[in-house]
């Protein structure tokens, strides 16, 4: 099967065209290491041919520095495609074409996809494709990705030219350069090196990757030698300069006069009368802000605009799905009741799988909502005038405007939350933004906060609840400097953003990538939550001997685990007296999912009345009376703030797993967060202690 | 007289000289078209007095006031 790779700016619709090659066959991986989405996915011609599409991230440029551009650079030059789809944003001619004139020097048949010609046309411009097409040196076919115009006709000329081999040619032959290209070229020549021109011109520039190329170790010195020798022209002192300069000046003499223009570039254009508005100087902070409270309006509000008994589609959904858990695990009670099942199977089907994943998966609605309203923002351009109207406060943590909404979306869920830092600019802000998302208290987390109120902060419960969503974010502000100062300190990620035209997202696009999601979701709620719910559910419920034991009781797995792991949680002070297991107890089956650690506790502090701790008035009071006593103040708060900062539910972990694809970096995010919480849980308790609570 | 382009005012224009710096940071101002030659138009600043926006080769770009300083431009 023929491989084609596709390459171009980011912003310049390569995603809708990708969308419009393979449709529902594709799929999203991950590049190796990185937080950088892999896509593939087939093209079936109307021939009935096959061609394998691999959607290469976004660049500028084949530079050495970003790990986008190393990635599409290695693809390129490693991975062999049979041709490269160079899709260029006929809007933006001049800087799309820089990275063309680049790929151009590959030793790799290309085509070019003129892009957004709808758009072109409309504005009333007119470009001589041919022109275009006979200075290139490679055929060039107008397209609009939105429409699907022209992209059959696109595979039609690329499948035909992937059949011709193509050598690298460089713009910068006609330039002063020239001598010194070729004389790089011909020591590459000597020894076998593939595509000559492309590492000629990388060498000249002092290129990292291509000065590191195994196949040139044998022969360092000899290049060396050839490199200084040119080096000694005062004009070659500043090569990555001069080649840039050459390239755009290129561009500008040769393709530029190629587009007839109607309207001047200087002129404001529809987008540029938005953008007036969206960033004014004065608007620009509270429209942003309102956008964020209707985000969360719309998938949190019991009452849609002030209307009364009016849910928001987020919380209406959720009522859905919850009942449907509901109804399901009714239907499977009565059968299994009706087929004698004894009592481990229904504890088990009931409450270890249904219960547990059941959970898991009446979030889906709102995890949905959230993502989509962020894939909307994104789509339409907005989000990079968020990073730009709020940089100047994020950047002191290391991070950019952008992380803004993820963030905040960490209040309602850690989900979306952690599959939202994919839209960050850069590898650096993604992980830090995944790290922290846990410590915005997210709503599974209220009822911890709740029931501890009641039992010890009666007084002032909304001080103290508020109190430990602002520990959350302090947390997460003093964990992002550290973070960037100690982990990612040699990364530096300058902010240097194109602000892309605003459009009207593409519903293609939306419901694509929420399916994606949604499967990745489904997927894992299917395997690892499930997996990872009946073993938390065996362990509470059987003892060593696999006799079935009250639910987390000390004769449980569980209950013996939460013995051992006692000493460790000594020095945060909840687990003094005879009952501190049960805390530690509470905090491991919270993994399910962080309500659970309420009914652990009602269920393992409580032994002596009968009835259900949470729904029973007396009971609920007994459970209060003797977490009142069973805890003090400052280890109260400990205790909260431990289960607020260490690892998240078994759901947030394993996005987190999948967003961060590598074994290495998911095990250093639990090792983060569980330090995290030990060390502000150890310093709340002991200076609480201190002051005398 | 050259002018670094974060003592540009919004409206402000001219033709880019002279690229000081090194390293990534020089070489993304490069490749997003910021070369000697290229003529930029200040667009605005942001709300809190940073980062700017800028046109550029008929796109906008935005960068910190921390980057523009090694932008030197002859304004017009």
């Amino acid at each position: 099967m023929l491989q084609f790779g596709l390459a171009g700016n980011p912003n310049c619709g390569k995603t809708a065209l990708f969308n419009e090659l393979t449709g529902s066959t594709a799929h999203v991986g991950n590049w190796a290491g990185v937080t950088v989405d892999r896509k593939e996915g087939t093209y079936k011609s109307k021939n009935g041919e096959n061609v394998g599409i691999i959607d290469l991230p976004g660049i500028y440029s084949l530079s050495p520095y970003t790990p986008e551009e190393i990635i599409a650079r290695n693809f390129i030059i490693n991975d062999t495609p049979d041709l490269i789809i160079n899709i260029i944003d006929a809007t933006n001619l001049e800087r799309n074409l820089y990275l063309t004139t680049q790929i151009l020097e590959i030793d790799c048949p290309v085509v070019i996809a003129l892009n957004m010609m709808d758009i072109v046309e409309k504005q009333g411009d007119t470009i001589d494709i041919d022109g275009l097409s006979s200075i290139l040196g490679v055929p060039v076919v107008p397209i609009s990705a939105l429409t699907g115009k022209g992209v059959d006709k696109l595979m039609e000329v690329a499948i035909k030219t992937a059949s011709k081999k193509r050598d690298g040619k460089s713009i910068l032959m006609n330039s002063p350069i020239k001598d010194a290209i070729v004389q790089v070229q011909t020591l590459l020549e000597e020894h076998n090196i593939p595509h000559v021109v492309f590492n000629a011109v990388k060498l000249l520039e002092a290129d990292s990757i291509s000065l590191e190329n195994p196949l040139l170790s044998d022969h360092k010195d000899e290049l060396k030698a050839v490199l200084d020798k040119i080096e000694e022209n005062d004009i070659y002192n500043d090569v990555e300069a001069i080649v840039a300069d050459l390239r755009y000046k290129f561009i500008t003499e040769y393709c530029s006069p190629r587009i007839n223009r109607k309207r001047a570039v200087t002129e404001l254009s529809t987008s540029d009368k938005f953008d007036k508005v969206l960033t004014n100087k004065f608007l620009g902070i509270p429209i942003f802000l309102v956008f964020m409270f209707l985000v969360f309006h719309f998938t949190f509000s019991e009452s849609l605009f002030g209307i009364e008994g009016l849910p928001s589609p987020g919380v209406f959904l959720q009522g859905l799905a919850e009942s449907g858990v509901g109804i399901f695990s009714d239907f499977v009670a009565g059968l299994l009741e009706t087929a004698g099942a004894s009592d481990w199977v229904f504890g088990f089907v009931i409450d270890g799988i249904i219960g547990g994943v059941g959970a898991v998966l009446s979030f889906v609605p709102q995890i949905l909502c959230l993502f989509l309203f962020l894939s909307i923002l994104e789509d339409s351009g907005y989000m990079a005038r968020a990073a730009f109207i709020m940089d100047q406060i994020f950047r002191h943590f290391g991070l950019s405007g952008r992380s803004f909404l993820p963030l905040l979306m960490g209040f309602g869920c850690s989900v979306p939350a952690i599959m939202g830092a994919r839209t960050l600019e850069n590898d650096r802000d993604r992980k830090i933004t995944m790290l922290i998302v846990p410590f915005f208290s997210c709503g599974a987390k209220l009822p911890i906060y709740a029931m501890f109120t009641a039992a010890l902060f009666k007084e002032n419960s909304d001080l103290v609840v508020f109190g430990m969503y602002l520990i959350g974010i302090v947390t997460a502000v003093i964990c992002a400097i550290i973070l960037k100062k100690v982990v990612f300190k040699d990364e530096n990620a300058p902010f240097i953003m194109e602000l892309p035209q605003y459009h009207c997202p593409r519903a293609k696009s939306l419901i694509l990538l929420l399916w994606e999601k949604l499967k990745g979701y489904l997927f894992r709620a299917g395997t690892v939550i499930l997996a990872s719910t009946i073993v938390i559910w065996f362990l509470s419920n059987f003892s060593f001997r696999l006799e079935m034991v009250g639910s987390g009781s000390a004769e449980s797995i569980l209950g013996v685990f939460g013995n051992i792991l006692v000493p460790f949680f000594k020095p945060l002070g909840f687990v003094n007296g005879n009952d501190g297991w049960k805390a530690v107890v509470a905090i491991l089956t919270g993994l399910i999912a962080k309500e659970a650690v309420v009914s652990t506790m009602g269920v393992l502090y409580n032994p002596s009345i009968g009835g259900d701790a949470l729904e029973d008035d007396i009971a609920r009071q007994a459970l209060l009376g003797i977490i009142a006593v069973s805890f003090t103040p400052a280890s109260a708060i400990a205790f909260m703030a431990f289960n607020l900062l260490s690892v998240p539910c078994i759901a947030a972990v394993s996005a987190a797993r999948a967003e961060l694809n590598s074994k290495k970096w998911t095990a250093f995010a639990i090792l983060f967060w569980i330090c995290t919480a030990w060390i502000v849980s150890f310093l709340i308790y002991n200076i609480g202690t201190l002051l005398g609570f | 007289m050259l002018v670094s382009l974060d003592k540009f005012k919004p409206g402000d224009k001219g033709t880019v000289q002279k690229v000081t710096g090194e390293g990534a940071v020089r070489r993304r101002l490069f490749d997003l078209g910021i070369t000697p030659g290229a003529f930029i138009i200040h667009r605005k600043t942001a709300p809190l007095g940073d980062p700017i926006e800028i046109n550029v080769r008929g796109y906008q770009l935005s960068l910190r006031k921390s980057e523009a300083e090694s932008v030197l431009i002859e304004k017009e």
